[in-house]
């Protein structure tokens, strides 16, 4: 689950993480008493997103002065962002954060991930911050350091004077750089992460270290013992099909093609979408109806996927492990008596009881096609779909 | 032959009384395995599916000399089942739970390390050796005894796989799904070390998917030390950058992990590509000669 900046940087406040004063504004008339309360000449106005590349996109406007405040916030409130990974509708701009701009000396990059091939947490340390980390380790391997962090000792103190030589620190500013890696590990532990990103840590002219950006993605598997956290999840900043698919306990992400698709197992599922392209068609979604299908499950399905209007075929390819063939094939049927279904379905199911399923969509008297392999089914799929 | 798992593998199940559990502990007993009792902490000493059950790990492995565990238990518990387990002296622990956090499982995989004990998964469809041994939720009568070790990222696809070589009547040796979470057991290059030293297993079927590189490492091993013909399809191509497909591990980031990379690594050392899922048993088919 990913987390706004204001509230990344609140967990990050409470953690003992150095972050710059900030309020938060959800309406205009919030600005002035804001600004007389930051007592700042100039400040920085940011669009609370779910997205990265916000600067690039507009979402970050600096304000002289509490009228060019209010102006931007005006500007930003109940529009829609459009950043490189949002999508051509972009994000709704509910709220944005208003911070002092500090005086910067030199700029800093600092994550926390899991790293799964070492199976631990590791640092991602670069003295050259504010730029795209993914950009610099391509194009400039050197500049970015890893250092893992074992899962027996955790952070050590030898953790802190790396990542202090890593971005040149001494003395206080050391022992600084040393308390925001055991702050910064421990937040990452106590709200189960899997991202924790800085960028850029900054270095100010007055010598303080501060988090100027902040990033935090918790791993949705710790949903049960992170309550407070997932009780900040902001349902806004997802795709509406999506959210109502996560309502349903379904995993759905919309694509730009015109082949609906319904499968059981995340693999299987990117592997239907690989045959309709093998056929010369394009999927529309990934869609994994998951294991222990209800009826009301794989009606919702259904109706989710032809929530899209771009959707012209309907492919349902069904390999039964846990999941009954009969009890999809009487979804299907429940879902499109419920649904008005006016695109053509074909199903292809196998294993556990696919016979009987089979049979079932054959007495329904409805419009499917049941298909009788694999290839023939995402033919079926793309001819029909034209 | 087979590897890790056979007829006489004496198995336990964890997460034995619930409903889960007892399903897939009928469903293995119906297959044949040797299923020789179960844990649910706080039931010791009744019977369930006419089998014992057990207050612990430990009192299982004493009393029904239990070598192998499936793990059915609440992600919430999952972590603790499967270090107990291993403590217990248990040499095969095969979870099938999803959704464990993957700090949890740093912390699981850390402490495996060096004891010996094999882990496959978490969130996985388990392992099978047909005729013998079904330690998982796949269904079993799909499989047939023969020729070919699969081994696999996903669940379903993974019935794919065994359907495609049983009708061609290739058959399996042993069938392994290592499960798509970030942070596993069991990956790759352990089972094509195992299938390496099995008589049974002619060639090797290998089901990836997008997502970090036990791919790449595979397609290192293979050229550094696996003899047999190894065929591999990956799952993903489609797939757009950053988005998660359902499995936590199946995410393509930094550009790395991408389908088409995996690929041109396999292929680079021999290995024959199924270039769709519908070709799963044919390429292997290819693979043999």
């Amino acid at each position: 689950m990913n987390l706004h900046e204001f509230q990344a940087k609140a967990l990050f406040r409470s953690s003992g993480i150095p972050v710059p004063e900030g309020e938060l504004i959800t309406d205009r008339s919030d600005v002035p008493p804001a600004w007389s309360r930051l007592r700042c000449q100039t400040a920085w106005v940011k669009a609370q997103v779910h997205s990265g590349g916000r600067g690039k996109a507009g979402g970050v406007l600096r304000a002289s002065g509490e009228g060019e405040a209010e102006a931007a916030v005006a500007r930003l409130l109940g529009s829609r962002l459009v950043t490189g990974q949002s999508g051509p509708e972009g994000l709704p701009v509910d709220q944005v954060l208003l911070e002092p701009s500090a005086e910067i000396a030199r700029e800093f990059y600092f994550g926390m991930l899991v790293d799964r091939a070492r199976a631990s947490v590791v640092m991602i340390v670069s003295a050259e911050g504010g730029t795209d980390i993914e950009t610099l380790a391509r194009e400039r391997p050197d500049a970015v350091t890893t250092v893992p962090i074992h899962p027996v000792t955790g952070v050590m103190p030898f953790h802190g004077r790396r990542v202090a030589q890593i971005l040149g620190l001494h003395g206080a500013l050391a022992r600084s750089a040393g308390a925001l890696v055991v702050n910064a590990f421990r937040l990452f532990q106590e709200s189960d992460a899997q991202l924790l990103e800085i960028n850029p840590l900054v270095l100010t002219a007055d010598d303080q270290l501060l988090a100027l950006d902040g990033k935090l993605v918790i791993d949705d598997s710790a949903a049960f013992r992170q309550k407070e956290i997932f009780g900040l999840r902001d349902a806004r900043q997802r795709h509406e099909a999506e959210e109502r698919a996560h309502e349903h306990d379904l995993n759905y992400i919309r694509l730009d093609g015109s082949i609906g698709c319904m499968v059981n197992g995340a693999g299987l599922a990117m592997a239907t979408m690989d045959l309709i392209q093998h056929h010369g068609g394009q999927p529309a979604n990934f869609l994994d109806v998951g294991g222990g299908t209800t009826v009301a499950r794989v009606s919702a399905a259904f109706k989710l996927i032809l929530s899209d209007t771009a959707v012209r075929a309907v492919l349902v390819n069904i390999f039964g492990g846990i999941v009954r063939c009969d009890l999809i094939a009487e979804g299907i049927i429940a879902a499109i008596r419920e649904v008005q279904v006016n695109v053509p379905v074909i199903v292809r199911l196998e294993g556990t009881n696919a016979e009987a399923g089979r049979a079932a969509l054959a007495a329904s008297g409805l419009d499917i096609l049941a298909a009788a392999d694999l290839d023939q089914a995402a033919r079926a799929a793309v001819e029909a779909a034209g | 032959m087979s590897i890790l798992v056979d007829k006489d593998t004496r198995v336990i199940c964890q997460g034995f009384t619930g409903q889960q559990g007892t399903f897939h502990s009928e469903q293995a007993l119906a297959y044949g395995t040797r299923l020789v009792g179960g844990v649910t902490p706080g039931k010791g000493g009744q019977r369930h599916l006419d089998l014992p059950v057990f207050d612990s790990v430990a009192e299982a492995v004493t009393e029904v000399g239990a070598q192998a565990t499936m793990i059915y238990v609440p992600a919430a518990f999952a972590a603790d089942a499967i270090c107990e387990a291993a403590e217990a002296g248990i040499e095969l622990v095969v979870c099938i739970t999803e959704g464990i956090p993957v700090l949890d499982m740093i912390r699981v995989k850390h402490f495996l390390n060096g004891t010996g004990v094999r882990l496959i998964g978490p969130n996985c469809p388990g392992i099978i050796t047909p005729d013998a041994c079904k330690i998982g939720i796949m269904p079993g009568y799909i499989h047939q005894r023969g020729r070919i070790g699969i081994v696999s990222r996903s669940g379903t696809l993974t019935y794919e796989a065994v359907k495609q070589t049983s009708d061609l009547g290739l058959g399996q040796s042993t069938c392994i799904g290592i499960g798509g979470d970030p942070v596993q057991g069991m990956d790759f290059v352990e089972c094509l070390r195992l299938f390496a030293e099995d008589p049974e297993t002619e060639a090797v079927l290998l089901v990836g998917e997008i997502g970090g590189d036990a791919e790449e490492r595979a397609a290192r091993f293979i050229a550094d030390a696996f003899d047999k013909p190894v065929a591999a399809y990956i799952a993903g191509a489609t797939a757009p950058p950053g988005r998660r497909m359902g499995h936590a591990g199946a995410i393509i980031s930094g550009g790395r992990g991408t389908a088409q990379q995996k690929m041109d690594a396999l292929r680079a050392v021999g290995v024959e590509i199924a270039v769709s899922p519908a070709e799963l048993g044919t390429a292997v088919a290819r693979a043999l000669g």
